[in-house]
């Protein structure tokens, strides 16, 4: 029982891996794009699945730090730096703001704390926007290349493509380490009761500073990949929308389940591309297919899945249950 | 003898115009079973709270082994080694039962940094499955909390106070809501707890058997203030508390 969803947990698992592998050989250079955007968000939305989904502490931030590994990306690249040095620039900068976005968060909860970090976002995009002597304004940043590792160039849309997915490997081998340590019991534990938690010994404090610092850390680090993918960065694509559209992926997909983020991010990235015919109509299907399932389902698609599992499992205990008590029970006459 | 475990020196919370601990004092001796009794809002939860840092005293100082711990995280004097249930349940539904002990021993050893590059389950399986033995919920070691019965969750609640090995434990009604069956069992886990490690106990509890049973010291609390204290017999036949409460 336990080896069989252990069997098909590692097929669909391969499945999904060949699919990530092959599919790009045979889909346009749109497509490609595509594709990459999408381990980029997922990568951004599995950070805030972290913070959110794991422990529990909302925030309306996580484009902000998109932003933030960007433009620490386009700043660094365009003065001639090796991308190694960037990416753990961005990684680290985010970290630490991400670490003192945290402290609101000691003190207020749910709606407010979603305020604090909203007025977070906002700041973030001034400075953006604003500080021309460090991000050109709206003017963005262009001129810098992508990267070449171990000497390969990531230089065709194809190249960068399997270089994201590389990326996305990495921040998904992470994150699976950190959520299956003692750290990821005691995020749950904060999430679902940090008062019981404070009383055994978990120092709440310390883990929600760290929920928010790598939550955040992994947003800046999908936006040092971002970067190089569009190669051009302004203002524009790191407004509150972004971060809403991480936070909906987070949530579509199943707030607090590992690959949520992968389905919500799938949904989100690629039902535009789909939805094309429908032009203005797009957001509209978007937003009612969204509450549909939100209604449905308020744990996203992933508490579908867990939801049927949950009834199959309830349905053969119970029939078991009947089978035990039919062999106890004395033949009637 | 060596001096109390625990001293509460004149402990007084308002929460705006209400007093609901008025100067309480008394003294917890290693290794006893101290029970605390009151009408209900006489201030028993509040002045755990207190003792425990969910809450700070208004005024007053809580000493541990002869230090001072008033107003100190919840966290550090549970990491001294003093460790709670509340008067309400509160177990990690999402959580199985072995999670929840391993959760309840884990931040007990170690730093943070082992916490991230150590074992999983921070060695603490072995223990966990000693706990859950010992509470006979060993067929429920991989079950979420949250699909306990009302009972089952009690104990586990109380196991995992048991989790880290303390020298302290702070029940606030462990009777509450649980069966007889469950009762005993749990009153039975307590009694070899007490015998077998020498862990002392302070028990808040309304089922005046349960109490006159378990206890070998007994404090009375009416609106927020200490009216009598000593063996269960003496408390039972004090005039004050018969009149403020027993007599009911
Ligand atoms: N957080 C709080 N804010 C305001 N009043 C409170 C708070 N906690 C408890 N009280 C009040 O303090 C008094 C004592 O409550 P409590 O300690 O829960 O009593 P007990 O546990 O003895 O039943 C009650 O009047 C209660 O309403
Ligand atoms: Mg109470």
């Amino acid at each position: 029982m336990g080896a069989n969803a252990a069997t098909l947990r590692a097929a669909a698992f391969a499945a999904g891996l060949l699919f990530l592998l092959l599919v790009p050989l045979g889909l346009s250079r749109y497509g490609v794009y595509i594709m990459s955007l999408w381990a980029v968000m997922t990568i951004a939305a599995m950070g805030l699945n972290l913070t959110l989904g794991y422990a529990g502490q909302v925030s309306l931030a996580q484009g902000a730090f998109v932003g933030i590994g960007s433009y620490a990306v386009a700043i660094l690249s365009t003065n001639g730096m090796p991308f190694i040095v960037p990416l753990l620039v961005a990684v680290g900068l985010s970290f630490a703001i991400g670490w003192l976005l945290g402290y609101p968060a000691l003190r207020v909860q749910h709606h407010y704390l979603a305020f604090v970090t909203l007025a977070f976002s906002t700041l973030v995009y001034l400075v953006f926007r604003n500080e021309e002597w460090l991000t050109k304004g709206i003017y963005g940043i262009m001129g810098f290349k992508r990267p070449t590792i171990f000497g390969i160039s990531t230089a065709t849309p194809l190249a960068f493509y399997y270089f994201c997915l590389a990326m996305l490997a990495i921040a998904t081998a992470f994150l699976a380490w950190i959520v299956r340590s003692p750290w990821g019991r005691a995020f749950v534990a904060l999430r679902e009761n940090p008062v019981r938690a404070l009383s055994l010994g978990v120092d709440t404090r310390r883990y929600t500073l760290m929920a928010f610092a790598i939550g955040s850390a992994m947003g800046g680090f999908a936006g040092a990949v971002y970067a190089p993918l569009v190669e051009f960065v302004d203002p524009t694509p790191f407004t509150l929308a972004l971060s809403l559209n991480i936070l909906m992926m987070v949530i579509v997909g199943g707030s607090g389940f590992f690959f949520g983020p992968f389905l919500g991010a799938a949904i989100a990235v690629l039902l535009p591309e789909w939805l094309r015919f429908a032009h203005g109509w797009y957001l509209v299907i978007y937003a009612a297919f969204v509450m549909g399932l939100l209604i449905y389902s308020p744990t996203g698609l992933l508490g579908v899945a867990d939801r049927w599992t949950a009834n199959r499992k309830t349905r053969r205990a119970s029939a078991e249950r009947a089978a035990a008590s039919a062999s106890l029970s004395p033949e009637k006459p | 003898m060596a001096g109390p475990i625990l001293e509460v020196r004149d402990v007084r919370k308002r929460f705006g115009g209400i007093t609901a601990v008025d100067g309480v004092s008394f003294e917890v001796r290693e290794g006893e079973i101290l029970g605390i009794i009151g009408p209900n809002g006489c201030g028993k939860s509040t002045l755990f709270n207190c003792i425990l840092g969910q809450l700070r005293p208004t005024e007053g100082r809580v000493v541990l082994d002869g230090q001072d711990v008033t107003g100190l995280r919840p966290s550090e004097i549970n990491r001294r080694g003093v460790s709670r249930t509340f008067q309400l349940l509160q177990v990690f539904p999402q959580l199985s039962v072995r999670e929840n002990l391993i959760l309840a021993g884990q931040e007990h050893k170690g730093s943070m940094a082992s916490r991230l590059f150590g074992k999983r389950d921070a060695g603490l399986t072995p223990e966990a499955d000693r706990m859950i033995a010992f509470f006979r919920l060993g067929h429920l070691a991989d079950e979420k909390a949250g699909g306990l019965s009302y009972g089952q969750q009690k104990l586990l609640d109380a196991a995992m106070a048991f989790m880290a090995g303390p020298r302290m434990v702070l029940l606030d009604e462990p009777a509450g809501g649980v069966n007889l069956t469950m009762l005993g069992h749990l009153e039975e886990r307590l009694r070899a707890i007490n015998a077998e490690q020498g862990a002392t106990f302070v028990v808040i509890e309304h089922n005046m058997d349960f109490v006159m049973r378990l206890c070998t010291r007994v404090v009375v609390l009416a609106e927020g203030r200490k009216i009598a204290e000593g063996t269960p017999a003496e408390v039972r036949a004090n005039q004050t508390v018969i009149d403020a409460y027993l007599g009911h």
